[in-house]
């Protein structure tokens, strides 16, 4: 039977690929994204160790808690005052050591904008160039910076076309300066380290612009020979108390590495999901092309079973041709993830997401996971058919289409369907509404709970195809009609050049006529030189144009279109599976969708309620906090009625992790706050005790005005704080903390305040001239963006599409595999139909009928697959709205009518191939085929 | 139930297709003897069941009663993995359709009895079979390049290499032209006349069935005749006659 497995393979090595391909492309996903991943991770471990390469110990300052992943921009970690280096250089065993400092430094251009990509960050750091053991940074070119001179990244310098000894626009905590341009440097070997800028300065000068006058980030140390690690570290511990923290050169790299390997170990995550959904979604190509493959080869079958053949002999030539297609396609696909990997990397990058990257790096865990995870999925999904293929009874061998007896459970076929539907729906709903749940706990539920939908849809799906087909038939008619319209002038064109060029009964005026108004029509696709590349071909003998072919015409027939539903409907089973494949990807689209316009939408009905301002300011990239310099400076603008910079930091509140807020006398005039307990002139009187907290927040904890409220600051101070008032936010969310202090108790506890948002009013309203003066006040902080309210909900909202079409372009994937699953089942139904197909020929449907009613099966089942994936993506997004607290229900209305448009195209694209084979049977072969 | 010396036994075989008022009688209880080393044809007109007899003598089908001995054993009783050696064993089919596995070379196919069941078939046996039915320089052609004839050739190489008790062929020169067809019974005719196999044909053609030994009729689901050896004129009068 290995030979019969093989042989067979061989014999039908276009299908064998057509049905590898649904495996390749989530393999290569799978490879693709551990390339890049451990190619990342590679980079910044580099990075990092690279930077304490001359240290043996770091000595910072212990910081009372860490941040929360959403307060991790702009959290502020505590500082050492800088007595402690000169304390430092006493202790035994610490043969040098150096103190510096860290912040933000914008590089601004010469268009007055922040050098910028992406959300890549704008470092800065001091350097001090006479302890190179220290310096992670090396000079390119020019000379270490002075005072009041600034050093920036090689890639900057390019980027920004500036000039060594000229002046260059930093912006910091305070307004932005212009300094002298001392030099260009490098991070070891790197001149850049993805998106991020680098600004070195002097020690001073960084002290001043972070707003770190005489405090110091971190202390190096370098040990004396002789003196191990372990016992510098303990020396410094107990030389300079218990306020510091010490950790080795490497615990401090590993430290700084830790928040960078957490995102590329989700970022890892999420694409492998994806891989897993193109797999997923192959797993039912596969299974649907092996059961029609099985079909059509019953004789085969019967007759092995006739000669002596068991059914185990059967089962296993079978399960060894999905073995042997796994396999390879493994293989292919693990190549092509190497590609992949690079094309991530540009799609990231496209996005502004730049990521440092020093040479790919393969590792062996790659090649097991993609190799054993393609042929194991190409095993199981073959599992079903092989089974099917044993249920042949000999009898087929004699009996003409005999049909495969059914096998013993068919008859509960719709009714397992429902139970594993309601089941995944069932386990779902526990992942997502099941309390004290772990976040993995949660996905592998949801992931379970989706993925038995999923299957119990599909199998469901064979009883609603045929009343599904006569709803959808007319609308694909009409959207196929719609598209020839659109398309005409070009198959037209295309027409008339060939007839032009080949039509030998026809007057050369005519010709000549032709083939210029051909020209008109599609010279912008160069068709006209196709054509003539054709006619040159042809005099070489190597191919025959064809000639003549009937003229483009619009409006489908009606016979087409009723045989193609037929057809469809004739195999309700096969339809559903093939359909199947499309609405898994469709379905996880219109989920995407929902949540997103879910989002958008609450997001915007929240700041339609709140935002009662004029103008807010934000940063460039709309996210990160500024320092409060900016507020103090608008305030100061005339014409500005009422000012408020909302804080932003972290607190640490009964032993967790909390975001707390500032706010002042003017908030409730910039913004509308729902009272619950207290008013407006509340935020004026919290003094430097008072707090205001949301509704929820309070209930959870059973508090009212007058409770204490005990915060940890990051530097180790608690504050005692009471509720003077309760407030309720809206869905979408709201511009402050669960807690919210005074501004004035905020900037006497927190090191460089900073606000999230500013929002003023001004007389006058939003008006051109008050625009314009709020922008030249702010002319100095070059990171500030001043908006009106649309244009900061718009702002907002972008970064939102964004990550949105990074989604769509992931699951476009799974949508490609479900495509050549149609192609599959498409070509095998038709070559299944020969017969058929002549005896239509035969008695006068014309080749342009034939192609048009293959086309239009494929367009019926491709809506169906939407119809299916688009109603299955509302309800999953139904549920995940009901579960997520800031999110309402929105229907993407458009973003639906796109996805059905798509499906459409995808029927049509199906058909290209299969359509033209159908068309091209020779009517008398056809006829006597077996 | 001895099986009085014969190889293949039917024993008031019926066979009802169908439930109720649609149900449709395809043998309405037929037995019959089949001898060792002779050419049984099997004949009637279309729909007297002669098909269906030869499917359920095969083991292909099972009646709706009776009983069916092959070489001895009652094959109504075996399970799946005991039919299936009976058939690796016992039974060779040749087909109107020649049926031959079309990725597999012309020896392929011939073999693959034997293949299936692990086992090589002995060279010198090997040679005179493929001498026999004269495929000495095709044998590594693809049946897609082999004519009709050749094919049917191959089809009967493949059943006889396993040595079976029986053979049963279903119209085998059904679509063949009459030369070629003419050449493939003169084949099976001296595989029984000069190896011994037993050999049972089904067919409607009197040219065919005048090479056997012995010609059952059948119409309506029961033999209706149990002739010896006739001549072409005197079946084809025979036929017409079952016909009114």
């Amino acid at each position: 039977m290995t030979l019969v497995a093989i042989r067979g393979l061989l014999g039908r090595k276009l299908r064998a690929t057509l049905t590898a391909i649904a495996v390749i492309l989530g393999v290569a996903m799978i490879s693709g994204t551990y390339v890049l991943t451990d190619t990342i991770q590679g980079a910044f471990d580099a990075i990092f160790s690279e930077s304490y390469r001359g240290t043996n110990a770091v000595v910072t300052a212990k910081t009372a808690f860490e941040p929360t992943a959403e307060g991790d921009t702009g959290f502020v970690q505590a500082t050492l005052p800088q007595s402690d280096l000169e304390k430092t250089k006493q202790i035994d065993g610490v043969a040098a050591a150096l103190g510096g400092v860290a912040g933000e430094a914008q590089i601004i251009k010469k268009d007055g904008k922040v050098l910028t990509s992406g959300g890549a960050p704008s470092l800065g750091f001091s350097v001090d160039p006479s302890q190179p053991r220290f310096n992670s940074l090396t000079l390119a070119q020019g000379a270490w910076p002075k005072t009041n001179e600034v050093a920036i990244d090689e890639a900057s310098y390019k980027k920004g076309d500036f000039q060594i000894g000229e002046g260059i626009q930093i912006a910091s905590r305070g307004p932005a300066e212009t300094m002298k341009l001392s030099g260009v440097v490098r991070f070891g070997a790197l001149s850049s380290l993805g998106g991020a800028t680098i600004a070195a300065f002097d020690l001073a000068t960084a002290q001043r612009m972070f707003d770190k006058v005489g405090r110091l980030d971190q202390i190096r140390v370098a040990a004396e020979t002789g003196v191990s690690t372990t016992q510098l570290i303990d020396n410094l511990e107990s030389g300079l108390g218990p306020t510091v923290r010490v950790r080795s050169g490497e615990g401090q790299a590993e430290k700084d590495a830790s928040g960078t390997n957490e995102f590329i170990g989700f970022l890892q995550k999420f694409l492998l999901a994806f891989a897993g959904i193109a797999l997923f979604v192959g797993s039912f190509v596969i299974a649907n092309t092996l059961s029609i493959t099985i079909a059509q080869r019953t004789r085969e079958f019967a007759t092995i079973r006739t000669i002596g053949g068991s059914r185990r002999q059967v089962l296993g030539s079978v399960i060894l041709e999905a073995l042997v297609i796994g396999v390879v396609a493994s293989v292919i696909g693990l190549l092509l993830g190497f590609l992949l990997a690079r094309g991530l990397n540009a799609l990231f990058d496209a996005v502004g997401f730049t990521l440092p990257k020093v040479g790919l790096v393969y590792k062996p865990r790659t090649v097991i996971v993609a190799l054993l995870v393609g042929t194991l999925v190409t095993l199981l999904a073959s599992l079903r058919p092989a089974f099917r293929a044993t249920r042949v009874p000999p009898i087929a061998a004699v009996r003409e289409g005999a049909a495969l007896p059914e096998g013993r459970f068919a008859r509960w076929r719709p009714y397992v369907a429902v139970l594993v539907a309601v089941a995944g729906f069932a386990a779902l709903s526990y992942g997502l509404f099941r309390s004290g749940l772990g976040t993995t706990q949660v996905l592998l539920w949801m992931g379970v709970g989706a993925l038995l939908i999923f299957f119990g849809v599909a199998m469901f799906a064979s009883r609603i195809v045929v009343p599904l087909a006569d709803a959808v038939s007319p609308v694909g008619t009409a959207m196929v009609a719609v598209f020839s319209v659109l398309f005409y002038p070009i198959l037209f064109g295309y027409w008339l050049l060939r007839y032009g060029m080949f039509e030998g009964r026809a007057g050369i005026p005519k010709r000549i006529g032709a083939f210029l108004l051909g020209t008109l029509l599609t010279f912008f696709l160069l068709l006209p030189v196709v054509v003539l590349v054709m006619w040159l071909v042809g005099k070489l003998g190597w191919y025959r144009p064809e000639w003549p072919v009937e003229r483009p015409g619009i409006i489908a027939d009606k016979s087409s279109r009723g045989l193609a539903r037929e057809n469809a409907q004739r195999n309700p089973q096969r339809t559903a599976s093939t359909a199947s494949a499309l609405m898994i990807g469709l379905a996880l689209v219109t989920l995407v969708a929902v949540l997103a316009q879910g989002i958008r939408q609450t997001f915007l009905n929240s700041v339609d309620q709140q935002f009662v301002a004029d103008y807010a300011i934000t940063a460039q990239n709309n996210f990160s906090p500024l320092p409060i310099a900016v507020e103090t400076t608008a305030e100061g603008v005339e014409g500005v009625t009422a000012a408020s910079g909302i804080r932003f930091g972290q607190a640490r509140i009964d032993n967790s992790t909390q975001t707390i807020g500032g706010v002042d006398a003017d908030t409730p005039k910039v913004i509308h706050i729902d009272w619950v307990d207290g008013d407006n002139a509340t935020t004026g009187q919290l003094g430097m005790d008072g707090a205001i907290v949301k509704e929820d927040w309070a209930k959870d904890r059973n508090l009212t005005v007058g409770s204490p409220v005990k915060l940890l600051t990051p530097t180790g101070k608690t504050l005692d704080m009471k509720i003077d008032g309760i407030f309720d936010e809206p869905t979408g969310g709201s511009p402050f903390g669960n807690v919210n202090i005074s501004s004035e108790a905020f900037d006497a506890n927190y090191e460089q305040p900073t606000n999230t948002y500013t929002f003023l009013n001004m007389r006058g309203g939003v008006t051109d001239e008050n625009t314009a003066r709020l922008n030249l006040a702010l002319n100095d902080f070059p990171n500030a963006k001043v908006q009106d309210q649309q244009e900061f909900k718009d702002n907002q909202v972008a970064g939102l599409s964004a990550v949105l079409n990074i989604l769509y372009v992931l699951l476009a994937l799974s949508v490609i595999v479900s495509l050549f699953g149609i192609i599959n089942t498409l070509a095998l139904s038709v070559f299944e139909r020969t017969r058929e197909l002549g005896l239509l020929r035969a008695i006068g449907m014309t080749r342009r009928q034939t192609a048009r009613m293959i086309r239009q099966e494929s367009v019926v089942t491709a809506l169906i697959g939407a119809v299916l994936g688009i109603v299955l993506g509302i309800a999953l997004g139904g549920l995940l709205v009901a579960r997520i607290d800031f999110i309402e229900f929105s229907l993407p209305v458009f973003t639906l009518i796109v996805v059905a448009l798509a499906a459409i195209v995808v029927g049509i694209i199906a058909a290209i191939l299969p359509a033209r084979r159908a068309s091209r049977l020779n009517v008398l072969e056809a006829l006597q085929y077996e | 139930m001895s099986t009085n010396g014969a190889v293949v036994n039917a024993r008031e075989v019926k066979r009802v297709y169908g439930e109720g008022s649609t149900a449709v009688e395809a043998l309405r209880g037929v037995s019959l003897d089949v001898e060792g080393g002779r050419l049984t044809a099997v004949m009637g007109p279309s729909g007297s069941g002669k098909s269906t007899l030869m499917h359920i003598l095969a083991g292909l089908d099972r009646p709706t009663a009776g009983e069916v001995l092959i070489a001895g054993t009652s094959i109504g009783t075996l399970d799946d993995t005991a039919l299936t050696r009976l058939r690796r064993e016992h039974i060779g089919f040749v087909f109107q359709f020649f049926n031959l596995l079309p990725m597999l070379t012309a020896e392929e196919n011939i073999r693959l009895p034997l293949t299936l069941a692990g086992e090589k078939p002995e060279p010198a046996f090997f040679k005179q079979l493929i001498d026999n039915v004269g495929l000495g320089d095709r044998l590594d052609h693809r049946p897609s390049e082999l004519s009709g004839g050749q094919q049917q050739r191959v089809a009967i190489a493949r059943a006889l290499v396993t040595r079976p008790t029986v053979v049963f062929a279903d119209e085998p020169t059904g679509n063949l032209d009459s030369r070629t067809g003419a050449e493939i019974l003169d084949l099976l005719r001296a595989s029984v006349t000069e190896y011994g196999q037993t050999l049972v044909m089904v067919t409607h053609d009197a040219g065919a069935a005048s090479t056997a030994d012995r010609i059952l009729f059948l119409a309506d689901g029961e033999i209706v005749k149990d002739a010896g050896h006739m001549e072409p004129p005197d079946i084809s009068a025979a036929m017409n006659e079952l016909s009114r």
